[in-house]
């Protein structure tokens, strides 16, 4: 038995070092449209992942995700950038992360005590003050027209065109391919952090706050403290998002952060399957590269008319908005664990057909809610 | 004084169309549990018939289509989408989740119709004004206040005289209960659905009246500013519904009204303001003005 579970932990490990590889490959074979593609996808799927452990683990709506992508973005640029403090683009980094824990921790009296839906619609005020506030704080935002993004450097070596040059391989290492580097990095580093907190004693306390207040309260979970934590880790994840985001467009604009990217992110833990970090992450990539996959192939799809043609055409970003608010509307009725659900399931079918006798030997996924209430007892 | 009663009234008028849609919200929440964000598309919805129509029906013919129409609309969204959903509280967070995935599409092809055009609804009070001792008021600011206090008035009589606004009550106190005693939710919710969507499409009307310039794609994001109106009054109450439009209503026009003064919050603080003022109030009442502390049973 143990050396069937130890197999099966260096299967896992090769199958997790294959990935790494694979995910390593892309800058020295594809173009810089498709690796602008990956880099929002990993800069959504990092925001993603935050918003999925505060909306799929302790069941708190929020719509204000666009909020703190925007304090990181901004906080980096501010930070980093004139005007402003000029500070070292790779501490500029970590303020804007923490800035926006912060601005996750000023929200947390709101938070805390407002739930369910009431919470959504708070987080809708952030969003449109937010908004007000980038528009009109000209001296630190810039007002409409955004600031311009300085690039980040570490240590000597800048994650843009030039500083220095650099090749490997013959293939010339511009700032789309040293980006998606550094995008990997972060979404690696999110990915562990994510599943580990999850895993955590408090990632089971949140869990079992999300299934029932009442009994997470009597089993010792300190509710309020919980839901505020949550809310700041999330907003920390989003500012981290925010930077990415800003490094990947080199310029922030306060139109970019509105209601309809806090949407976006709610479709995207939505279409992924609620509180996985899987499904978060594919859930991000669907969202993101669907209507730049569509804007490139419209001449060659078949009810879509390219970009800018005649008017009431369906054009692909509208085809893509339909596709992906069926797709929640779809998800939600028929499949509500998202995409992630649907992978566990047909992963599932085969094992069964594999060993059709013996049944499975792999134990079901635990209930985080069955097994965090025991362990919920000292107060 | 004059700028300050011509600010009142403008913001009463104000105040009176975002109750046609709160009280939507409300009359949608008590029935199914379901904060509808895909309200402003139908509100868009209801305009947009309305102006396509009035050439052909007359305002008042492309009106009562447009009511009916959108009314069916939401009722049919409920009844065939939402209600597959199941009735619990948990189900209803989910059919939240998809009232966005309604709005998206609809907006999408909504908006796409629309383009950058400007329509007009052919509503018979154009521009006309109409002297009130010193004020000078817009025909259709007092058109927006009277029928919004008469539709509102007979809203609140089918709550308290009809067996449906009985059974909507029944529902909404305890819903295992209302079953039990032969109220069928199905019809329940969907009417309650229809009634929303029939409100919208009227408030379509005033949002898109003089002073404002006509119905455009946007017009729908007007009706997000009465989440906050339906959320200070409390979800889950109707008169809290009406004082909360109020507020937000008055609250809007004069922060506009008194731009000049308050330039240190920021040109265009008037749209936001409803925000502000909603953040102030779940400080202090997390569950609105009206609404009712919810008591956990174990």
């Amino acid at each position: 038995m143990s050396d069937r579970l130890l197999g099966a932990l260096t299967r896992r490990r090769a199958w997790l070092l294959l990935l790494a590889v694979v995910l390593c490959l892309p800058p020295f074979y594809l173009d810089a449209f498709w690796l602008r593609i990956g880099l929002f996808s990993m800069a959504a799927a990092i925001g993603a992942v935050g918003l999925a452990l505060l909306s799929g683990t302790a069941g708190q709506l929020s719509l204000g995700h666009a909020f703190f992508l925007a304090v990181g973005a901004y906080g980096y640029a501010w930070f980093a950038g004139e005007p402003g403090p000029g500070l070292p683009p790779a501490l500029a980094a970590v303020l804007a992360v923490l800035l926006a824990g912060t601005a996750g921790g000023l929200f947390s009296p709101v938070a805390a005590r407002v739930k369910g839906i009431y919470l959504g619609i708070a987080t809708l005020a952030l969003v449109f003050l937010g908004h007000h506030v980038l528009l009109t704080a000209d001296s630190v935002t810039g007002g409409f027209n955004g600031r311009s993004v300085p690039p980040l450097t570490l240590g000597g070596f800048t994650f843009a065109e030039t500083d220095p040059e650099l090749t490997v391989l013959g293939v010339p290492f511009g700032a789309e391919e040293r980006l998606w580097f550094l995008g990997l990095a972060l979404f690696a580093f999110t990915w562990f952090t994510a599943r580990g907190l999850l895993r955590s004693r408090p990632g089971r306390a949140l869990a079992a706050l999300r299934d029932s207040e009442t009994a997470a309260a009597v089993m010792g979970v300190d509710v309020a403290r919980h839901r505020s934590a949550a809310f700041v880790v999330s907003s920390m994840y989003a500012g981290l998002a925010g930077v990415l985001l800003a490094l990947a467009f080199r310029r922030v604009v306060p139109d970019y952060f509105s209601l309809v990217l806090s949407v976006d992110y709610l479709a995207m833990i939505v279409i992924g399957g609620l509180g996985s970090v899987a499904g978060a992450t594919a859930g991000a990539v669907f969202v993101t590269a669907l209507p730049l996959l569509m804007t490139r192939y419209a001449d060659q799809l078949p009810l879509v008319a390219a970009p800018g043609s005649s008017e009431g055409a369906v054009g692909p970003t509208e085809a893509a908005r339909y596709l992906y608010g069926a797709a929640i509307v779809l998800v939600l009725l028929y499949a509500p664990d998202g995409l992630h659900g649907l992978a566990r399931r047909a992963r599932d079918r085969v094992r069964r057909s594999r060993t059709p006798a013996t049944g499975t030997d792999v134990p079901p996924p635990p209930q985080p809610s069955a097994d965090a209430r025991p362990k919920e007892h000292t107060p | 004084m004059t700028t300050f009663l011509d600010n009142i009234l403008g913001g009463l008028a104000l105040g009176a169309v975002y109750a046609l849609v709160a009280l939507g919200f409300v009359v949608i929440f008590k029935a199914s549990g379901v904060l509808n964000f895909a309200h402003g598309s139908l509100l868009l919805f209801g305009g947009y018939l309305t102006a396509v129509f009035h050439d052909d029906l007359g305002f008042a013919g492309a009106l009562a289509l447009a009511v009916l129409a959108t009314a069916a609309l939401a009722g049919a969204l409920d009844r065939f989408l939402l209600q597959r959903g199941g009735q619990d509280a948990h189900s209803a967070h989910v059919q939240t989740i998809v009232t966005i995935g309604i709005d998206i599409v609809l907006l999408t092809d909504l908006a796409r119709r629309i383009g950058g055009d400007l329509l007009s609804l052919g509503d018979p009070w154009g521009d006309s004004v109409t002297e009130l001792g010193p004020l000078t008021v817009a025909d259709s600011r007092l058109a927006a206040i009277v029928v919004s206090a008469v539709v509102i008035g007979g809203v609140f009589a089918l709550f308290r005289f009809t067996s449906w606004g009985l059974s909507l009550r029944a529902a909404a106190e305890d819903l295992e209960a209302a079953a039990l005693m032969g109220v069928r939710l199905g019809r329940v919710r969907a009417g309650a659905w229809c009634l929303a969507g029939a409100l919208a499409a009227l408030a379509a009307v005033f949002l898109s009246a003089f002073p404002a310039p006509g119905l455009e794609r946007t017009t729908g994001q007007i009706a997000l500013n009465a989440f906050p109106a339906a959320i200070l009054g409390g979800l889950a109450s109707p008169a809290g519904a009406l004082a909360g439009s109020l507020i937000i209503g008055l609250t809007e026009a004069l922060v506009v009204g008194y731009q000049s003064e308050l330039h240190i919050l920021g040109e265009g603080f008037g749209d936001v303001a409803p925000y502000a003022v909603m953040l102030l109030v779940l400080l202090v009442r997390p569950t609105g003005l009206f609404g009712a502390k919810g008591t956990a049973r174990v």
